[in-house]
């Protein structure tokens, strides 16, 4: 039984992860600042962008030129990304001088920086596939920094079908699976103590 | 690592066996997304979002038929920023480096452009059109490439020699040259080369490669780049149309830009391959955010400059652990 590789996923989830932690009702008394707002506050904005890009995504990209509702959803899509990138850079911001990534968070660490480095690159997608001025500008001058890297051969930020498939399919896949490993990563290891605290007088505190 | 480190690190490992209070994370989780969706309704209700209208070459030929006229001869010239490029589009340049290695070269062609035939002749040749300029399209169907060239070639110095003044041109053997321009230039103010340019006489289309780079070939799309302040060499990388927030993430994109060696075109090797240097800089610095707790200096940083003092102030002051000494 033991053998199966169904229950050996199993047991290392539990034994990782069990609901306790992923969905707790309680954690250390030390986490009272308002950065600790900011992780959350991220992945709202990022349920507020996905939201708003599902409408959009329905409407077709030219929808919001056209229609006072579609430039309404796309303003949500726009500002949802405007506080996602400013929650998202105080919250790696934060984590950086709380040292984060002590105690064996090193994944928990480098999978946030790897999402934000994916984010970057799936608003740059959006910003391409607007159908307006801003999306001309952009690719024409975007272009020659991946032409020169040789990226451009097969990345085309002239291409706007290959744009928008990126931007809604691809690229949100990847940072959705990222932002879902992070998470448990965050839940699995719990939020790092404190600087210099001392372990004997935390037990105190029990 | 000595034993109180190990301690320190098991330390950090460990659940957290001191102290903890209530928290539910579920609640926590649908107040932010509630406050998050509150505030972007609101900023959507009193600032909307940018949407800036697209140009078009109908625009451009109208306002700048003179620009868009000089444009189309440098395209059957071959002496356009499209037809001299390079990689993906061509192999008129070898494309820039970073030192060694020449990646633009080695990709390849993948995006052929052919700016004579599908920029000017193809789309011309989707329209009804005047005697004069047919006959121009037949006469250079029917010429040698090599006459084609010396023709378009011709005519593109003469313009040049009359720096860009049409009227002062010198009468030459430009052959069917000038006709096919001024076709291309009245087809562009009627509004048919927009979607004769995309469609390349197919139906569905979805790549806009060939219009851009046209656009980008004459001096109205730059132009209005410059209107908006977009240019990179002034930040444009982070700014936006209108009075709205760009990709203020970008901004460290856009520095690199401002400063010398990689803002003088001038300056080899770095500055006349910008792009490149600034694309293998960024991918470094990327690399190293997401290596940060591993490198010296940088990940020990937070214990001596003591903002976590203030972050966990309570902590601090419940437990009486004073700030380090070193």
């Amino acid at each position: 039984m033991s053998e199966m590789w169904t229950a050996k996923l199993r047991n290392k989830w539990q034994k990782n992860l069990p609901i306790e932690k992923l969905l707790p009702d309680d954690q250390p008394a030390y986490v009272v600042s308002w950065i600790y707002v900011f992780g959350v506050l991220t992945l709202a904005a990022l349920a507020v962008i996905i939201f708003s890009g599902i409408i959009l995504a329905f409407e077709g990209p030219a929808w919001y030129h056209i229609s006072d509702s579609g430039l309404f959803v796309n303003s949500l899509h726009f500002w949802s990304v405007q506080m996602f990138f400013v929650f998202m850079v105080v919250h790696l911001w934060g984590k950086y001088w709380m040292a984060a990534w002590r105690g064996d968070r090193f994944r928990t660490w480098a999978t946030g920086a790897i999402a934000f480095v994916a984010s970057i690159a799936t608003a740059f997608t959006g910003y391409l596939v607007q159908t307006n001025f801003d999306s001309q500008w952009i690719s024409f001058e975007a272009k020659d920094g991946f032409n020169s890297m040789g990226i451009g051969a097969f990345f085309n930020v002239t291409n706007l079908g290959q744009m928008l498939l990126l931007h809604v399919a691809f690229l949100p896949l990847i940072l959705g699976v990222l932002t879902v490993i992070h998470v448990l990563m965050v839940r699995r290891r719990g939020v790092v103590p404190p600087i210099d605290a001392i372990p004997t007088l935390s037990e105190v505190g029990r | 690592m000595t034993l109180s480190k190990q301690a320190k690190h098991d330390f950090d490992a460990a659940p957290w066996s001191g102290k903890t209070k209530r928290y539910d994370i579920v609640k926590e989780g649908s107040v932010a997304v509630a406050f998050v969706a509150i505030a972007a309704i609101v900023l959507s209700l009193l600032m909307g979002s940018p949407d800036e209208a697209p140009l078009t070459f109908k625009g451009w030929a109208v306002s700048n038929a003179d620009n868009f006229y000089v444009t189309a001869v440098q395209e059957l010239a071959g002496t356009s920023g499209s037809a001299t490029y390079g990689g993906p589009y061509n192999k008129a340049s070898d494309g820039l480096n970073v030192g060694p290695l020449w990646l633009q070269k080695w990709a390849g062609v993948t995006h052929p452009v052919d700016t004579v035939n599908e920029f000017v002749i193809a789309p011309l040749s989707t329209q009804v059109m005047s005697t004069e300029i047919a006959s121009a399209l037949a006469t250079w169907k029917a010429a040698a490439e090599s006459q084609k060239h010396t023709w378009a070639t011709a005519y593109d110095d003469a313009i040049t020699k009359a720096e860009g003044k049409l009227s002062d041109v010198a009468p030459g053997a430009y052959g069917p040259v000038p006709a096919l321009a001024k076709g291309l230039t009245d087809m562009a103010k009627g509004g048919a080369l927009d979607a004769a340019l995309l469609s390349q006489g197919g139906f569905f289309q979805t790549d806009n490669t060939k219009q851009i780079l046209f656009f980008g070939d004459g001096s109205y799309l730059d132009d209005a780049g410059t209107e908006a302040n977009l240019q990179g060499g002034t930040w444009g990388m982070m700014n936006e149309t209108g009075r709205y927030p760009g990709q203020a993430w970008l901004w460290l994109y856009s520095f690199w830009y401002q400063i010398p060696p990689f803002n003088n075109e001038e300056s080899a090797p770095i500055g006349a391959n910008a792009d490149a240097y600034i694309m293998v800089l960024m991918g470094l610095l990327s690399l190293g955010l997401i290596l940060i707790p591993v490198i010296p200096g940088v990940k020990s940083l937070p214990m001596r400059i003591p903002i976590h003092r203030g972050i966990w102030r309570q902590y601090y002051d419940a437990n009486g652990i004073k700030r380090r000494k070193k």
